[in-house]
């Protein structure tokens, strides 16, 4: 039996504002539990929300990022339910009429194919504060800092059919959040986290199976193998005759398995009603033109300006403008150097990507700069250094040693490109290994390879390698 | 002293016949004297009302007074005070101290008024007679046996008794309007949003507004233009400049129109008062207005359509009061979970009427009857709005009596909750719609006040107040005062 997986995902992106989205009140992580919650979120009596207009100029550069239509007139509504960590008792949020619906964004799959997935809806509403059930002796803490946060939930359709798209999907609103400086991604800290909508049906069928809500998961790797776990988990279910039953799941990655929320938290029936005391959020056509004037190059734009620019294949376009940060090292390092622009991708794929990960840097705080990395690529298109010299060269940077030109002089680490020198090298070495020479005279080709290595070992890597090669054809020559 | 209005006061504190703490002493001693038999106030705040009147008097010492400036005033328990105990006449809010100041109290803190207290009200300013504070039913200053109206019943009852020179209100359904029809005063409820809501202890956010419960028209003009303007904190707050009310009242009379639904006379009014309102109607045609007879189509669904929405609202906005943060907490049981826990908190904290709004409110949202009672209420709403609306096409005010009856006995209702909410049958329509809404005494019945009730289009309370200051000066109705208090 073929099965299939049918996925949608709700993703909560905690907005950037400064404040709260109806308070005023600081948005800062860290801070002392309790400290940033002003009176408005401990819900006081008397206390009013007000809005604040950067949560909704946000919500409007995601929808026209994505294709969204944006509501004239959009509404905020009571979602009514008890929790401690509820100040007030509902949360506000919008139900009917949210901000922004209908939109689409394009996912590149690993096999390079190109899944479009429909944005049903993204819509404002605030966070609710943190319980905490560890550290109080048989209690639970409430930290409220985090109750009234702007967040913006991100509906999708049930486009995405397995675990790999959807953790494809994700990162590609991850990225694109980032592009637009409307969140911060931080999926440690939460600001980037979501519920998964998972059910399985035959191949071939076009009903939906009965779906399982997986809640909170907050990062890639988890959506990916909670995806997969309660894929499993539903079509052994069905496969043995019984059902899936609709229900919320939480993930536990320490087990590897997915199980039924604590029956308290479902079944609410949340009481949804306009909240008198916040107007609908009008948008006019200049906010929505002002919006459109500040986005940014968004990333498929990107992409293909990589690939038609630069040369690039798709693979690197596609990796390098994941981050616009990384797209804009890429960028300075290509338009500085004389090198050509495939070889600064590989650079910044490889060397800087790998040293950055090794010392769990971001590229903000990286230690070779666009500049340095593309005097050294100019160092290695002018025939200073090699290619292999240069990585030593980037490492050297790297720890602190000097700038490009400084470690090169200090350790003495120019090319020797004069064929005196290199005719001198090449002789020592087929004076010290007549074997080899004689495999190469009765046809083994591949000999040669070895012969280069030795005079680049004998030059401390320093030859340049394509004249060690012509030297050496020349001197075994017929 | 205490027979003089807000306005005669301010008159005497500027031209120094009186200062702010001769006065000040002067009511609190008859607040000791009246205030306990009356139950009218739930705190007072003696030591910071003097120590009020103290600045009060060098401001008026330094010609930099208002024309508020040392006028004692008292609060409903509604409206939030820094420092102060803000119970909402709730057990819930018993231990509740604001470490805020609402806006309205703030601005008249400013303007140099001076608090005498909180005054009592029902819970939750859910009720009509006063009788579901916790604190006690407040007695009516012309009858102890009866109700003085709610649910500001407690700043009706200190008005109407002069222990405060005006008292500050709120009005969900009629709570400012038919108090002050009961107990011989006048009562304004402003057009909604024409006053900030912040720091007032939400009902129903969306009919909910602040008002004034005085002895005069004038006196509420005074106030109202200190209290009303656009409130950043207060998202529904109208940004719409406040007009000199007290200085327009005085112009003189225009010509106008009142409207006057026939459908307000009939069975459900007490025929005494219908005469009275009837004569108050030809006082006014005397001084200039023409009659015409209207019909709102649509009012006879005022009450029901209110007892959706208005619990609706209740039953979200009073969802905060849970006992985590503030507010009453119950004894903890041993083992005792998160759900038990919310239902001591809550069932110890409210009172029975305000648990039935509750559940009203909670069943009207649920699922499956949202459509049916939510929705349709809604639809009703909005036909009564464009029932106003259409109204004023022909007439500049629309008039009638304020209440069914004069007040009613203490416990004569509390076991017949329809008949309680009909109380405010001729007062929700403003609510609903709005609108901009005032109660002045016209007449006695059974040797008891009643009520005059006008409604006027959105933000016209400079002419409402203009109508109602001429009636004044052409009638004494208002002037009189319970023997006992005079």
């Amino acid at each position: 039996m073929q099965w299939e997986t049918v996925i949608g995902l709700e993703i909560h992106a905690q907005l950037a504002t400064k404040a709260k989205i109806f308070s005023g009140a600081s948005t800062q992580y860290g801070a002392a539990p309790n400290s940033q919650a002003s009176l408005v979120d401990l819900g006081y009596p008397g206390t009013l929300p007000v809005l604040n207009g950067d949560c909704v100029s946000m919500a409007v550069k995601f929808g026209l990022a994505t294709g969204c239509e944006i509501a004239r007139r959009s509404v905020f509504a009571r979602k009514n339910y008890f929790y401690p960590d509820l100040p007030k008792g509902y949360q506000i949020s919008q139900y009917e009429l949210p901000i922004v619906h209908g939109g689409k964004v394009d996912v590149v799959l690993e096999d390079g194919s190109t899944r479009t997935v429909g944005i049903v809806r993204a819509h404002l509403e605030e966070d609710a504060g943190k319980s905490l059930h560890e550290d109080f002796a048989g209690m639970s803490g409430i930290d409220l800092n985090r109750a009234g946060t702007g967040l913006l939930e991100i509906v999708s359709a049930p486009d995405l059919r397995s675990a790999a798209e959807a953790g494809a999907y994700m990162r590609k609103i991850h990225a694109l959040v980032r592009y637009l400086e409307i969140c911060d991604g931080n999926m440690q800290e939460g600001s980037f986290r979501c519920d998964a909508n998972v059910s399985v049906r035959r191949m071939g069928e076009t009903k939906l199976g009965t779906r399982a809500e997986l809640k909170n998961l907050n990062s890639f790797r988890f959506v990916e193998k909670a995806i997969e776990i309660e894929a499993h988990r539903q079509i052994e279910l069905i496969e043995s005759g019984r059902k899936v039953v609709q229900e919320t799941r939480l993930y536990d990655p320490d087990r590897d398995e997915t199980r039924p929320m604590r029956s308290k938290e479902e079944a609410n029936d949340y009481r949804y009603f306009p909240d008198p005391d916040l107007l609908p959020v009008s948008i006019d056509a200049e906010l929505v033109a002002r919006v459109r004037a500040s986005l940014p190059e968004l990333p498929d734009a990107k992409r293909e300006r990589f690939m038609r620019d630069y040369a690039l294949p798709a693979y690197d376009a596609q990796v390098l403008t994941v981050e616009r940060a990384l797209a804009d090292y890429f960028e300075a390092v290509a338009k500085a150097t004389k090198a050509a622009p495939k070889i600064a991708a590989n650079w910044v794929m490889g060397e800087l990507t790998a040293a950055l990960h090794r010392d769990g840097l971001e590229l903000r705080a990286t230690r070779v700069s666009a500049a340095a990395l593309a005097s050294l690529l100019d160092r290695i298109a002018a025939g200073t250094i090699s290619g292999k010299i240069a990585k030593e060269v980037f490492e050297a940077v790297w720890k602190g040693e000097g700038t490009v030109d400084e470690v090169i002089e200090k350790r003495g680490l120019v090319q020797i490109s004069d064929s005196a020198s290199i005719d001198k090298l090449v002789a020592d070495v087929i004076a010290a290994n007549p074997t080899q020479v004689e495999q190469f005279r009765a046809g083994k080709q591949q000999v040669l390879g070895f012969l280069v290595g030795q005079v680049m070992k004998a030059s401390r890597g320093k030859a340049n390698p394509q004249q060690v090669n012509d030297a050496l054809r020349k001197q075994l020559g017929p | 002293m205490h027979t003089r209005t807000l306005a005669q006061l301010a008159d005497d504190l500027r031209a120094r016949r009186v200062s702010a703490t001769e006065l000040t002493r002067h009511y609190l001693g008859r607040i000791e004297r009246f205030a306990g038999k009356l139950n009218a106030f739930i705190t007072v705040t003696a030591d910071q009302a003097l120590a009020q009147a103290a600045v009060a008097d060098r401001r008026l010492a330094d010609g930099k007074a208002t024309p508020l400036t040392g006028i004692p005033l008292a609060h409903k328990d509604i409206f939030c005070t820094t420092g102060v105990k803000t119970s909402c006449g709730s057990r819930m809010l018993d231990n509740f101290v604001s470490p805020y100041d609402a806006t309205i109290v703030e601005r008249l803190a400013n303007a140099g008024a001076v608090m005498l207290g909180k005054t009592n009200m029902d819970e939750f300013a859910m009720g009509s007679s006063n009788e579901t504070s916790f604190y006690g039913p407040v007695r009516n200053p012309w009858d102890l046996s009866l109700v003085p109206g709610g649910s500001s019943g407690g700043s009706a009852a200190a008005v109407a008794a002069r222990i405060a020179a005006a008292a500050t209100a709120t009005d969900t359904g009629g709570s400012i309007r038919q108090p002050a029809a009961l107990s011989g005063i006048t009562g304004l409820k402003p057009t909604y949003g024409r006053v900030s809501r912040y720091g007032m202890i939400a009902f129903a956010s969306s009919l909910d507004q602040a008002g004034v419960l005085t002895q005069t028209a004038e006196d509420a003009a005074l106030l109202l233009e200190a209290m009303a303007g656009f409130d950043e904190r207060d998202s529904t707050s109208l940004d719409d400049p406040v007009p000199r009310y007290s200085q327009l009242i005085h112009e003189p009379w225009e010509k106008l129109t009142i409207g006057v639904p026939e459908s307000f006379f009939d069975d459900g009014l007490e025929p005494e008062n219908a005469a009275a309102v009837r004569a108050a109607l030809a006082e006014l045609e005397k001084l200039g207005a023409k009659l015409k007879s209207i019909e709102l189509k649509y009012i006879h669904l005022s009450v029901p359509a209110y007892y959706v929405v208005a619990p609706a609202e209740a039953s979200s906005n009073l969802s905060r009061f849970d006992g985590v943060r503030f507010g009453h907490r119950a004894k903890r049981a041993a083992g005792e979970d998160l759900t038990t826990f919310y239902m001591r908190n809550r069932g110890e904290g409210f009172g029975a009427e305000v648990k039935r709004r509750i559940l009203t409110g909670t069943y009207v949202l649920s699922a499956g009857y949202f459509d049916a009672y939510y929705l349709q209420a809604q639809k009703a709403r909005k036909l009564i709005s464009d029932d106003f609306a259409r109204a004023f096409r022909d007439v500049d005010f629309v008039a009638g009596p304020t209440s069914p009856s004069p007040a009613f006995g203490i416990g004569q209702k509390t076991n017949d909750p329809i008949a309680m909410y009909l109380n405010d049958v001729y007062t929700i329509g403003a609510n609903l719609a709005g609108l901009p809404a005032i109660s002045i005494p016209c007449g006695f019945v059974r040797n008891l006040p009643v009520g005059l009730h006008l409604v006027a289009p959105p933000l016209a309370e400079a002419r409402l107040l203009k109508v109602a200051h001429h009636f004044q000066r052409a009638t004494d109705w208002h002037a009189r005062v319970p023997t006992s208090y005079a």
